[in-house]
């Protein structure tokens, strides 16, 4: 596989990914957000994989299949099995509506390439062009997060912005030492498994997931 | 081996350190660890009353480099005999003040634990004696604050009192304003001796050797005059101190008083005369005006007050003012090139302060004396004491007489020759000082005035007539300790006042240091016998004399009256056909400041209502009368409400920002994101 048919394929794959990205952040029901964050795993998974591949590194084999493991499979089976004993299949309210949210994402992804346009000039790797997506799937995780009422949504919302974190890892340097990596899925597991049991807690104190309702742990004056 | 003095004070410093573990040993056995470890502390106070008045005596300096410090930075000491005339002041009264405590912590014992009092108390000692040998900055500053994080765990003792937690706030708030004032006026003051790249300037020394510019040097004093008159409570930053006092343990109180107040006027002397050492007169000017105000003010609002040790409070803020008038005219002098009279006036202050300690020390202490016994602060509910409790009733009376600077005791000394500085004054180049130096002289006669009237009124109040209270108390006379405490206070003010040739020539290296001149050749001209300021044709005063004078007067009267039988006989007071009168209807403190609540009522917010009790049949026939009067300071409602009520509305602002949403905080980090992104991508 020569270096342009690779760099095409990535960046093929970056737009995928950037096309979930962008469908989580209008997707309404909570199943169909999960199904969303796998695919961007999965996504990720095959795009770390390919330029692990292309650039003779071949740790980027082993996030690769961390990545397909931890994101494609165990946190969405989690996050699965989670709404399911909470039983909150209704569909996710959103605070900003639809269209104003998908307009101020364009807006993000214009504002990424401009901000990488300096470093795309300089890199030499395949992989340059995918710098702005994945600073814009950060960016857009954290729109998430700000546009959504739900704690489930805004886990998946952190988890998507982590999502952009590795591709940007993996997009500007060909990825992080293997250990640093290893470390961050370890956090993003145990992450969830703390996420898991909080909002169990969560659900059972405020009979609801909606942020709203917590507003009123805020001391008064 | 012999110590230095230098030595000696760090010794006691590190000994009242060890106290503090001993304190925590000993923690179980409560009634060993109270003899034992004020014991101990006294013992420490006064090996360093003899470190520092030897280094005042000989008129030494000596410098030490400790070992420990920041890296790179160690901790300077230094003796010279400006720390070591404080030194002996605070090490003086902490020697009596600890004899005093072993009597007085006694009645905590029971009630509950004074292992926190005694861990403080010592650390409250260590940090005072800190201040006044360190020799830079940074241990300055933590001195500091050991000082004032342990005096407010103090007054914050017996903690179960909202009242008590109230104080202790109020004190930690202005005290760590004032802290910060200092610390800015010390980064000034170092940053322009090495300039702003180099850490060295930290040192005193370095600050000695330094010329600063006018205009920094003045923003240097200012701050370091704002933070420094936030401890000594001059007004109008003077209300923590009227709250602080009364509840602080009685012995704490007589330090906080005596003692701590003093630390920042040694910081002040230290600033202006050691480190900056060229000033214009106009701080002088300020630092004078500051004086006399809290001068008058101080006892004005004493006068208003019926609680004992809050009335004692404000006779603190009186005496600093004094002290402060003596050194803003030393200020004056020195700017104008008066060597002599700026030594003059330089003694007087820290005469003053000398006394000061003295007699407010006994003061407090027989205040507390009074409070043990009688469970009681109210003057109102108290009197007739001087029966049940003859030893403190003479010993506060002298405290009384030593304040209200009647002679011969040591008040009478300092205020006289404050006297002397405002009256040997020439006529100054500024038309302000032309004006201020002879109001100011009749401002301090007014003030010595009305500190002898409020000292009649609480002697007379307290101990005098019969028990006014509503509820008879079974009151004895205070412990062999605490008298010994206060009877050691009381010799001493009596020393003080009648020796003063011999103490001002002691003391003389401290204005020989500081001004270039000093006041021992002239005022020592004729021995011990005679005190002759600056020469004995403008003014002279004999403590001896005047002192066997009235000793002879006071025996011939007594003699007159207890010798010949019958002199003396009792009977009923005339009650002018009343009849029915009771120990309600006796003068009382109320009463006795009336008028002056009238004269000078605009400077107070005065609160009177006299209202009849609802059974009343008719007007003419009240069956009772409530009087309610309340009387508060002015400065709260025009300084301090506004700034509190200020801060309260920018932290409501402010708190708006936490909405409690988490979708608020997330847009907050996000618009951070981007704006960093925009301006640094």
């Amino acid at each position: 596989m020569n270096l342009s048919v690779a760099a095409n394929i990535n960046s093929f794959l970056a737009a995928l990914v950037l096309l979930t990205a962008f469908g989580m952040l209008v997707q309404r029901r909570m199943y169909g957000l999960i199904h969303l964050f796998a695919w961007q795993g999965l996504f990720l998974s095959v795009s770390t994989a390919i330029v692990g591949f292309v650039a003779g590194k071949h740790h980027l084999y082993i996030s690769s299949l961390l990545t397909l493991s931890l994101k494609v499979v165990l946190l969405p089976y989690i996050l699965h099995v989670l709404i399911h004993r909470l039983r909150i299949q209704k569909e996710v309210e959103t605070v900003v509506n639809v269209p104003l949210t998908m307009l101020i994402g364009i807006g993000l992804v214009i504002f990424s390439y401009h901000l990488t346009a300096p470093v795309r000039e300089l890199s030499t790797l395949v992989t340059r062009s995918t710098l702005a997506v994945a600073l814009a799937t950060v960016m857009i995780g954290l729109l998430m997060m700000i546009t959504r009422r739900h704690a489930v949504t805004q886990i998946i919302g952190f988890l998507a912005m982590e999502n952009g974190l590795f591709f940007a890892a993996t997009s500007a340097t060909y990825g992080m030492p293997l250990v640093v990596e290893l470390g961050v899925a370890l956090d993003i597991l145990i992450a969830a498994f703390i996420f898991g049991i909080f909002f169990f807690h969560i659900h059972t104190t405020f009979d609801s997931l909606d942020v709203e309702k917590m507003a009123r742990l805020k001391e008064s004056d | 081996m012999m110590l230095t003095p230098i030595e000696t004070a760090s010794a006691c410093v590190l000994g009242l350190l060890l106290i503090v573990v001993l304190a925590g040993i000993l923690h179980r056995k409560q009634r060993l660890l109270l003899p034992v470890c004020f014991s101990l502390a006294s013992a420490a106070s006064l090996l360093t009353v003899v470190a520092g008045g030897l280094a005042v005596a000989n008129g030494l300096t000596e410098q030490v480099v400790m070992l420990i410090g920041l890296p790179d930075l160690p901790f300077h000491l230094r003796l010279d005999p400006l720390s070591g005339f404080f030194l002996t002041v605070i090490g003086l009264l902490a020697f009596f003040v600890s004899i005093y405590s072993i009597g007085y912590v006694k009645g905590f014992l029971g009630r509950r634990s004074v292992t926190s009092l005694v861990i403080f108390y010592c650390l409250f000692l260590a940090g005072m004696f800190m201040v006044v040998l360190s020799d830079d900055a940074l241990i300055f500053l933590i001195s500091w604050e050991v000082m004032a994080a342990a005096s407010y765990f103090l007054v914050v003792f017996e903690d179960e009192q909202v009242e008590n937690r109230r104080a202790a706030f109020l004190y930690m708030v202005v005290a760590h304003v004032g802290a910060i004032a200092i610390l800015l006026s010390f980064g000034v003051l170092a940053g322009l001796a090495t300039g702003f790249g180099s850490f060295s300037g930290y040192t005193f020394d370095a600050m000695r050797s330094a010329h600063f510019p006018v205009e920094w040097a003045t923003a240097a004093f200012l701050l370091s005059f704002f933070g420094f008159a936030a401890k000594a409570g001059v007004v109008p930053l003077h209300v923590w101190l009227p709250e602080a006092h009364p509840v602080a343990p009685s012995n704490i109180s007589a330090l906080m008083s005596g003692v701590m107040l003093k630390t920042a006027i040694y910081g002040i002397i230290r600033i202006t005369f050691d480190l900056i050492r060229v000033f214009p007169w106009w701080w002088g000017a300020i630092v004078l005006i500051f004086g006399l105000v809290s001068a008058v003010m101080g006892v004005l609002y004493a006068l208003m007050q019926h609680d004992l040790k809050r009335l004692l409070a404000y006779h603190s803020v009186e005496n600093i003012g004094i002290i402060l008038i003596g050194i803003g005219l030393a200020m004056i002098f020195t700017s104008f090139k008066l060597p002599l009279l700026a030594a003059l006036a330089l003694t007087a202050g820290i005469y003053h302060t000398l006394n000061h300690a003295m007699f407010k020390g006994l003061l407090f202490m027989g205040a507390g004396a009074v409070l043990h016994a009688t469970h009681e602060r109210n003057m109102e509910e108290m009197g007739g004491l001087i029966h049940l409790m003859p030893w403190t009733a003479v010993l506060f009376l002298i405290g009384c007489i030593s304040i209200s600077a009647l002679p011969p005791f040591n008040g009478f000394v300092s205020e006289w020759l404050t006297f002397q500085a405002f009256l040997l004054s020439p006529s100054l180049p500024s038309p302000l000082l032309k004006l201020l130096i002879p109001m100011g002289a009749a401002l301090l006669a007014l003030t010595g005035a009305l500190a002898a009237a409020c000292f009649v009124k609480a002697f007379g109040v307290t101990f005098l007539g019969h028990w006014r209270g509503h509820h008879a108390s079974r009151v004895v006379e205070t412990g062999w300790m605490m008298r010994l405490g206060m009877i050691m206070a009381a010799l001493t003010c009596l020393l003080l006042g009648v020796f003063p040739t011999l103490v001002i020539g002691w003391m003389d290296a401290v204005p020989e240091q500081l001004i270039g001149s000093g006041l021992g050749a002239t005022a020592g001209t004729f021995g011990w016998m005679w005190l002759t300021p600056v020469a004995y044709e403008r003014a002279s005063y004999s403590g001896p004399i005047v002192f066997f004078g009235i000793l002879s007067v006071v025996v011939a009267a007594y003699l007159l009256l207890h010798v010949r039988p019958g002199a003396i006989h009792r009977a009923p007071i005339w009650d002018c056909g009343f009849q029915k009168i009771n120990q309600r209807m006796q003068y009382n403190a109320t009463s006795f400041s009336m008028p002056i609540r009238r004269i000078f009522g605009f400077l107070f917010s005065v609160r009177e209502q006299v209202r009849l009790s609802p059974q009343t049949p008719h007007r003419a026939f009240p069956r009772r009368i409530h009087y309610y009067l309340r009387v508060r300071d002015r400065f709260w409602g025009w300084l301090y409400r506004p700034v509190i009520e200020a801060s309260f509305w920018v932290s409501r602002k402010v708190g708006r920002l936490q909405q409690g949403r988490i979708q608020a905080y997330l847009i907050y980090s996000f618009v951070t994101i981007i704006v960093l992104l925009v301006f640094l991508g």
